[in-house]
């Protein structure tokens, strides 16, 4: 699939074709692409782009060349110059790593997307990669025109804009973000790979002014109990928040990773509520209204409420619990090359806390072995374990199971069904096993 | 199994809330942004809170809200409510079954939400475009297609409030979880089995 030509990238030509003393050190094929994107019309960008791709598909082919003992082409000639381009992007030969979308939403705007996760190291998510949940779409909004009203029960109503909410001493800390309906599909559909399994859940370092000094800025009223954030977007997503989250350890992030919220994240505000649900975590943040109860509005009454076999539904179930997943092997990552040592690795993380403990199976749940946890080891954040394996080439079934700090276990997914039945949709956080065949593919084991 | 103790502290923070906040402490304020005017929070505040706090004025029928609903909704909602988007009409009694169906009529514990929601995301493609008195119409009509009030009833900031939503006590909480527990036996374990039964796929607004 022919990926997106961003508004970077075609800066960063305009600005490389300019210059003259760089003429002719940027690939001739890629600045036709770029070009043809934004000039050239839907069919020369096109052709133009299967060219792109032809380019890198035969690349690896041609380069047996570049082995030893012969001298690689790219030492023989300057590489590309210094911001080419500006805002830096992936290799090209990694043009296949990109969020993927779900298929069972009736539009693109109130829809999500899925992160990667088997071709991620770490625990960091890159910004472009993180997993998408809209309402209505992503507004694009002009930081100066953006404000963000504090009012309803406070002595001080008040009005930010984002050099107001800036001044104020910041934090920066990394959390985890998870979609409630993460693994939604694992209740009664499962999916083939772990993109589409547990893709709704990234993480990031995320900086911003915590939400109690923004509270304490405008004095709460006594009585006071919930605070309503709504967003800036075509749905003006709403959500209640108990004072005791907001309190607590709820941000109002400006940045994540470094730079600015992406678009898709929010910007230039979101409410970031560590641990709970993601879409708690208003984006496009606008508004906060303090008041004495929920307000009960359509996302936590006809969504995002767990309903039960006995057709009750759980309501205000916001801490996302402990959960893992093997990210390699796994499935829609790459095959097993053949038997012998592999390092099994995943991620797990809690809403509650730090994870203990992860313990690996490859016989499909009879003996485990407790994997190691690479530092560091934060609460409300992922954390990345790894084990090492010989695989003796015969089939096997891999698992993963997490224990958090409070001492919780992540559960089999029967004895989680066997409590929540298969209508509960959201706060799936069973343990995920893979099937892996003689030929090295990995398949979801419960398909 | 140990105590939660990251829920332990949440409670407390809640109960210790009306201490923890240095009510009117001046010196603790950087006095940045500016101050909020009852006009400009007017313009913003357009949230309906449960039971009907903050409804604004206006009112609007049933037979207005069949005007609205054949304009401006049913291209995406159907003649009956039924879709092709969200489905807005039936599913009572399914909710206790293997295909529940979550609508205004079945699940919906609030009317007041009804009117907060179509406010301020509705028609899809051009939020936040209608009147009151057209959101409260649109309100009706969907209340009356789900058999919640009769063909003459007018919906404002006195009557909506006072609409029995079908769900209205199916709804419950504190957070019982944790509610699943397991025991991390490392040997000679009963094995995972990841397979549970076949069932039917969820209709996309279920799942939504
Ligand atoms: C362009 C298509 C479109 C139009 C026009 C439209 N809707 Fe919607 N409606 C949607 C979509 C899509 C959703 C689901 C949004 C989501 O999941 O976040 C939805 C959701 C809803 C819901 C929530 C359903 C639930 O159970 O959660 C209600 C109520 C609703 N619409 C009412 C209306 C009314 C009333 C109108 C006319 C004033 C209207 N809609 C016009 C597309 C539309």
């Amino acid at each position: 699939m022919p990926r997106e030509v961003s508004e970077q990238e075609v800066r960063a030509v305009l600005e490389a074709e300019r210059a003259e003393n760089i003429r002719g050190a940027l690939p001739l094929d890629r600045r036709q692409m770029l070009r043809g994107a934004v000039w050239g019309g839907a069919a020369a960008a096109a052709a133009a782009l299967a060219r792109g791709a032809a380019v890198a598909q035969t690349a690896p082919a041609e380069g047996t060349g570049n082995l030893p003992p012969n001298t690689p082409e790219w030492m023989t000639q300057q590489g590309a110059p210094i911001l080419s381009p500006p805002y830096g992007l992936p290799s090209e030969f990694e043009k296949d790593v990109v969020r993927q979308p779900t298929d069972l939403t009736a539009t693109a705007t109130a829809s999500w997307s899925f992160t990667p996760l088997q071709d991620l190291h770490g625990i960091i998510t890159p910004n472009g990669l993180f997993f998408e949940r809209h309402h209505g779409g992503v507004p694009a909004i002009d930081p100066e025109q953006h404000r963000l009203m504090v009012h309803g029960m406070v002595e001080r109503p008040v009005i930010f804009t984002m050099n107001d909410l800036m001044r104020f001493p910041a934090v920066s800390r990394i959390h985890f973000l998870e979609c409630s309906g993460n693994s939604l599909t694992e209740y009664v559909n499962p999916e083939p790979s772990v993109q589409t399994t547990h893709g709704l859940v990234s993480c990031c370092e995320w900086t911003g002014v915590p939400l109690a000094t923004i509270l304490q800025e405008a004095g709460v009223e006594s009585g006071a109990a919930w605070v309503l954030a709504e967003g800036a977007d075509a749905a003006a997503m709403t959500r209640s928040i108990p004072l005791s989250k907001a309190f607590d350890d709820a941000l109002l992030a400006y940045s994540q990773n470094g730079e600015r919220l992406r678009p898709e994240q929010g910007y230039p505000l979101r409410l970031l509520l560590p641990g709970y649900e993601g879409n708690m975590s208003i984006k496009w943040l606008r508004r906060l209204e303090v008041g004495p109860e929920p307000w009960y509005t359509r996302e936590e009454t006809s969504k995002y409420t767990d309903l039960m076999p006995d057709g009750s539904a759980r309501k205000f179930t916001f801490a996302m619990e402990a959960k893992s997943v093997i990210t390699h092997p796994a499935g829609g990552g790459k095959p097993l090359g053949g038997p012998g040592f592999h390092e099994i690795s995943g991620l797990a993380w809690s809403g509650y806390g730090r994870i203990s403990r992860v313990d690996v199976t490859t016989d499909g749940g009879r003996n485990w072995r407790t994997a190691e946890l690479d530092q560091p080891v934060l609460a409300k954040c992922l954390t990345r374990f790894r084990l090492p394996w010989q695989w003796n080439g015969e089939p096997a079934l891999l698992a993963s199971r997490a224990i958090d700090e409070s001492g919780y276990v992540q559960p089999t997914r029967e004895q989680l069904l066997a409590v929540r039945g298969q209508n509960s949709v959201y706060h799936y956080n069973a343990i995920q096993t893979w099937r892996l065949a003689e030929s090295g593919e990995v398949s979801n084991a419960a398909v | 199994m140990p105590p939660f103790e990251p829920r332990r502290t949440a409670l407390i923070a809640a109960l210790s809330l009306c201490l923890a906040i240095p009510a009117g402490a001046q010196e603790s304020r950087f006095g940045f942004g500016e101050p909020a005017n009852p006009e400009q929070i007017a313009g913003w505040d357009i949230d309906a809170r449960t039971p009907g706090v903050g409804l604004p004025e206006g009112s609007g029928s049933v037979a207005d809200g069949r005007e609205v609903y054949v304009q401006v909704c049913m291209a995406c909602h159907g003649e009956e409510g039924q879709g092709p988007m969200d489905r807005l009409v039936g599913g009572v009694g399914t909710l206790d079954t293997d295909k529940p169906a979550k609508t205004v009529g079945s699940y919906w514990p609030y009317a007041a939400t009804l009117f907060d929601y179509i406010h301020r995301a509705m028609p899809f493609d051009r939020p936040q475009s209608l009147t009151p008195d057209e959101v409260y119409a649109a309100t009706a009509f969907v209340l009356y297609m789900n058999e919640l009030v009769p063909e003459d009833a007018v919906m404002n900031a006195e009557t909506l409030p006072k609409v029995e939503m079908r769900n209205r006590d199916g709804f419950y909480g504190p957070d019982p979880r944790p509610d699943v527990h397991n025991w991390p036996c490392m040997r000679n374990c009963e094995p995972l089995s990841p397979e549970v039964g076949e069932v039917e796929v969820p209709t996309q607004s279920e799942i939504q």
